[in-house]
């Protein structure tokens, strides 16, 4: 058969019969092929280790970034409460960005778990195939001669050859798959490192680098939507509110909290950006 | 005759059954060759439910060749055009 299925047969069989070929004596060959799987099957089980590690990483993050989220949540309420709409507005965008890096988690930590148990499988499987080897072995090497020995042993190995290959596809793709979320979790740390997800009572006075970095990178009209729930809340909580009067139209009517420096500013036009 | 699907499981079919198995991987290697990716997952998969469907699972502690080996049902469009020009999925 042509394409897509015949190639993956002629290789495994390519590959197993030069296994075959380095020993002379059936027996020999017998003993090396169970050696060579028993071998494989200890580079799944390292193979599986190394999901589990990518795993617990990304579920590290995860936990790390869940905080991040209620702080800054909170901090959001406590400067809005205090009239601070720029302070909230940062948290906020902070909020935004640590969200969408915990959905990306999510599904990662999720795709790996399910290459955890792809592989899981696959190593009981060949270890059930190793033993039926194993067992097999013992029986042509009392009962055969040496001719037709040669011919059972090359059908037994290229079964147990084929599932090998299988492991060792399933392993492969589980490491690519590794690859790239390592990758993703490296760029979480660099913004966590970054102080992205920190404090937002640490940050001076003014827009800094960060939070150049932070408007590009979150979803301004998420921020707009959470700012104006909040405000909502903040209002419907305590009814002496000190806040800026909210418009039907949830819009914040001039609000005079700007710092000095920018006072001279205009009153925002209706989505003016500072 | 028995097919493996990589990853999975492998399975014996009967001999009736290898022919709207060749149909069904035409389609998808026909597919791959004119580009269109859209109808592939639904082929693919609709060749490998076959497979899982008609056939009989082979025992863990079984040892078969297959007939036939089938990449696994994640592959990826891109893969599959790999596949057909020659860096193959079973790693070295």
């Amino acid at each position: 058969m042509a394409g897509l299925t015949g190639r993956m047969s002629t290789v495994v069989k390519a590959k197993v019969s030069k296994l075959l070929d380095r020993a002379e004596d059936p027996a020999e060959t017998l003993d090396y092929s169970y050696q060579k799987q028993v071998e494989q099957l200890q580079n799944v089980k390292k193979g599986i280790a190394d999901v589990v590690t990518a795993k617990k990483r990304l579920q590290m993050q995860e936990t790390t970034l869940k905080q991040s989220v209620v702080k800054l949540d909170t901090q959001a309420r406590q400067a809005l409460s205090s009239g601070q709409e720029d302070l909230a507005r940062t948290a906020l965008e902070r909020k935004n960005v640590a969200q969408t890096e915990l959905q990306g988690l999510d599904t990662q930590v999720a795709e790996l778990e399910e290459q955890q148990q792809k592989l899981t499988d696959s190593e009981q499987k060949l270890r059930a195939k190793i033993e039926a080897f194993r067992t097999k072995k013992e029986v042509i090497k009392a009962q055969y001669s040496a001719a037709e020995a040669q011919v059972k042993i090359s059908e037994a190995a290229t079964g147990v050859g084929e599932q090998m290959a299988d492991v060792g596809l399933a392993m492969q793709r589980a490491v690519d798959k590794t690859e790239n979320m390592k990758a993703r979790a490296d760029a979480v740390s660099e913004l966590e490192a970054a102080g992205t997800f920190d404090d937002i009572t640490a940050l001076g006075s003014g827009e800094d680098d960060i939070d150049r970095q932070l408007k590009s990178l979150s979803s301004q009209s998420a921020v707009d939507d959470d700012l104006a729930k909040m405000r909502g809340e903040i209002g419907a909580g305590s009814a002496s509110g000190a806040e800026a009067p909210v418009s039907p139209a949830g819009e914040i009517a001039a609000p005079s909290e700007h710092a000095p420096g920018e006072a001279a500013q205009t009153p925002p036009a209706e989505g003016g950006q500072s | 005759m028995i097919v493996r699907i990589s990853g999975e499981d492998q399975y014996r079919l009967d001999d009736d059954a290898a022919e709207r198995v060749n149909e069904l991987e035409r389609t998808v290697i026909a597919l791959v060759d004119s580009g269109e990716e859209e109808g592939f997952a639904g082929a693919y998969t609709a060749l490998l439910d076959y497979v899982r469907a008609q056939g009989e699972r082979v025992g863990d502690e079984e040892i078969e060749t297959s007939d036939l080996i089938l990449p696994p049902s994640d592959l990826t469009f891109a893969e599959a055009g790999r596949e057909f020009t020659g860096e193959g999925l079973i790693p070295d």
